[in-house]
């Protein structure tokens, strides 16, 4: 190796070093410290009891109905969520790809619901279905309190994340479009393909990429559910999500010992999921973004 | 332009992105309507107010928590933002420029960062904050934002970057100008949209935490503007100060639409940046 490329090496990672260190810092070293914790007895309110426990903390969470309601709840949102934002983006996508006047009032208004602060736009939307404030149960001759019921407050819940959501999975989906040539799409349409076919047949192949980066993207945010939650109904009505559970166990209760088995927990769903989509779709992250 | 224009599919398109406008700017314009409502009016059910009044306002402003909050989060999110894209700035370029083993690592490194799930680190922080007497200051909030967007500004930052003519400084060298003058007249300027998009994008992350703005602080010293909007008390326990609530939110809302407003063309590049080009 030359004098030179050693140097080059040497202020290449000088330069990352900081950036490196700080993300070491702040995410691998507290997530190891997180399963140091995970095997104690360690509750801040009697740190006098503190024990070593071995895994006793994840046979407790994992038995226990908080836990998997938890975990089904997300996941239906997650699932739920990002099902109607594909659709729902897709459809914001082609009506800014189609639209020639108003295109750039559509993008900016698009990128609002992007920007505003989670606890603003769920607290927005509580206050529209709230039966003494909101104008929504007046608008659809209702009665009734939205989020004091499981269902209600599910579609509360799951609306107000893919109002805030879908404008970044339309954004990414009309990039994509744009990447899709016109002639292929005159061509088919030469031969006879109806909209339909078009968008099926030439469009939705060409796009799997982007639209698979967008899902993950998506999923993996989904999954993280906390904000909506807390704000609209801080899991009553048996809406909690796994972050209510960990922040509940952690911040509320002290407990850091049987949160830190859930932290750890929910650490390895999200890693099981990105492994899913990765390995199970095949995107390659890695490659499309190098230079 | 997209295949076919008759006339029914240009009213066709043009509906849906009425109905697209709309659908997007409601839950804003019905803040803005809630918090105009006169406190009587505040459960008419209605959408637009009667009457417009800034009562809700005033008081918001009266009230010591939300300046404080207000402050700590133009401090804590614009210190962060900068943090993360000097950090991410250095990074970059040597991800672009530099050929050193472990550029491919770091960018993977980055993008599980991006990934990884805030509640599983909030305990571990809670416990070394304490510890280390972070735990509700600035600092205490400041390196988990420059950290998680960490990421956002090194992805961002470096597909800007790979698009500049490096050489031109070489150019700039031969007509007479020095190193510093050329990398302050030609690099600095050809670098600094993507720098400015990055620092969007980090801002409004720091913005719009909650998590950690719950977690790590307790009173007004560090507490920001949406751990201060979700914990809000009204004058009596029992009371929900709705009219408060709104009125801070449209006050925390209207720099960011601002913002979106200005820069929406270089928002759209980064958030599409890296994840379309192939």
């Amino acid at each position: 190796m030359s004098r030179r490329t050693a140097a080059e090496h040497r202020l290449g990672w000088l330069l990352c070093a900081p950036a490196v260190i700080a993300m070491l810092l702040v995410t691998a070293w507290p997530m190891l410290y997180a399963l140091w914790l995970s095997m104690f007895r360690y509750d801040l309110r009697f740190p006098a009891e503190r024990e070593f426990i071995g895994f006793d903390n994840y046979l407790a969470v994992l038995g226990s109905e908080v836990w998997w309601q938890a975990l089904s709840n997300t996941v239906f949102i997650t699932v739920a969520s990002v099902a109607v934002e594909l659709v729902l983006g897709f459809v914001f996508a082609l009506i800014m790809h189609h639209a020639i006047i108003g295109r750039r009032l559509v993008r900016t208004s698009l990128l609002v619901p992007y920007g505003i602060i989670t606890v603003v736009a769920a607290m927005s939307w509580r206050f529209a279905f709230d039966p003494t404030t909101g104008f929504i149960n007046a608008l659809l001759g209702l009665e009734g309190a939205w989020l004091a019921e499981r269902g209600s407050a599910f579609f509360v819940i799951i609306q107000t994340e893919v109002w805030k959501t879908t404008s970044f999975m339309a954004l990414l989906l009309l990039a994509g479009l744009t990447l899709v040539p016109d002639d292929l799409l005159r061509a088919a349409r030469v031969d006879g393909a109806d909209a339909v076919q078009r968008f099926f047949r030439v469009t939705l192949p060409l796009m799997r990429s982007v639209i698979m980066v967008a899902l993950l993207f998506r999923t993996l945010d989904a999954f993280r559910i906390f904000d909506t939650v807390f704000v609209q109904t801080r899991g009553s009505q048996n809406t909690e999500s796994l972050s209510i559970v960990g922040y509940n166990a952690l911040i509320t209760r002290l407990n850091l010992g049987l949160g830190s088995a859930v932290s750890v927990l929910i650490f390895l769903c999200v890693l099981a999921l990105a492994a899913i989509y990765i390995k199970g779709f095949g995107i390659d992250l890695s490659q499309r973004k190098e230079p | 332009m997209a295949v076919g224009d008759s006339r029914l599919e240009r009213l066709f398109w043009g509906a849906g992105s009425a109905l697209v406008v709309a659908y997007a700017l409601i839950p804003v314009v019905w803040i803005v309507s809630l918090s105009l409502k006169r406190s009587a009016d505040l459960g008419d059910n209605r959408f637009l107010p009667q009457v417009a009044s800034l009562e809700h306002y005033a008081a918001v402003f009266d009230d010591p928590q939300f300046s404080a909050a207000l402050w700590n989060s133009i401090g804590i999110a614009g210190i962060s933002t900068f943090a993360a894209v000097v950090l991410g700035s250095f990074a970059a370029y040597a991800i672009v420029r530099l050929q050193f083993p472990g550029r491919r690592l770091i960018l993977a490194a980055a993008l599980s960062i991006a990934m990884f799930p805030p509640v599983s680190i909030i305990g571990p922080l809670f416990n070394m904050w304490r510890t280390l007497g972070l735990y509700d200051t600035w600092p205490g909030l400041i390196i988990p934002y420059m950290t998680f967007t960490l990421p956002l500004a090194i992805w961002t930052l470096s597909a800007f970057f790979r698009e500049i003519p490096w050489d031109l400084d070489k150019a700039a060298r031969v007509d007479g100008a020095t190193p510093l003058q050329a990398f302050l007249r030609v690099i600095v300027p050809l670098a600094a949209p993507g720098v400015f998009t990055a620092a969007i994008l980090v801002f409004m992350f720091a913005w719009n935490d909650f998590l950690f703005a719950i977690s790590l602080t307790s009173t007004n010293d560090a507490r920001t503007v949406p751990a201060a909007i979700a914990f809000f008390t009204g004058s009596s326990r029992f009371e929900q100060p709705t009219g408060s609530i709104a009125a801070a939110s449209v006050v925390v809302t209207v720099p960011i639409i601002i913002v979106v407003l200005l820069f929406q063309r270089r928002i759209v590049a980064g958030l599409t940046s890296g994840a379309v080009k192939g």
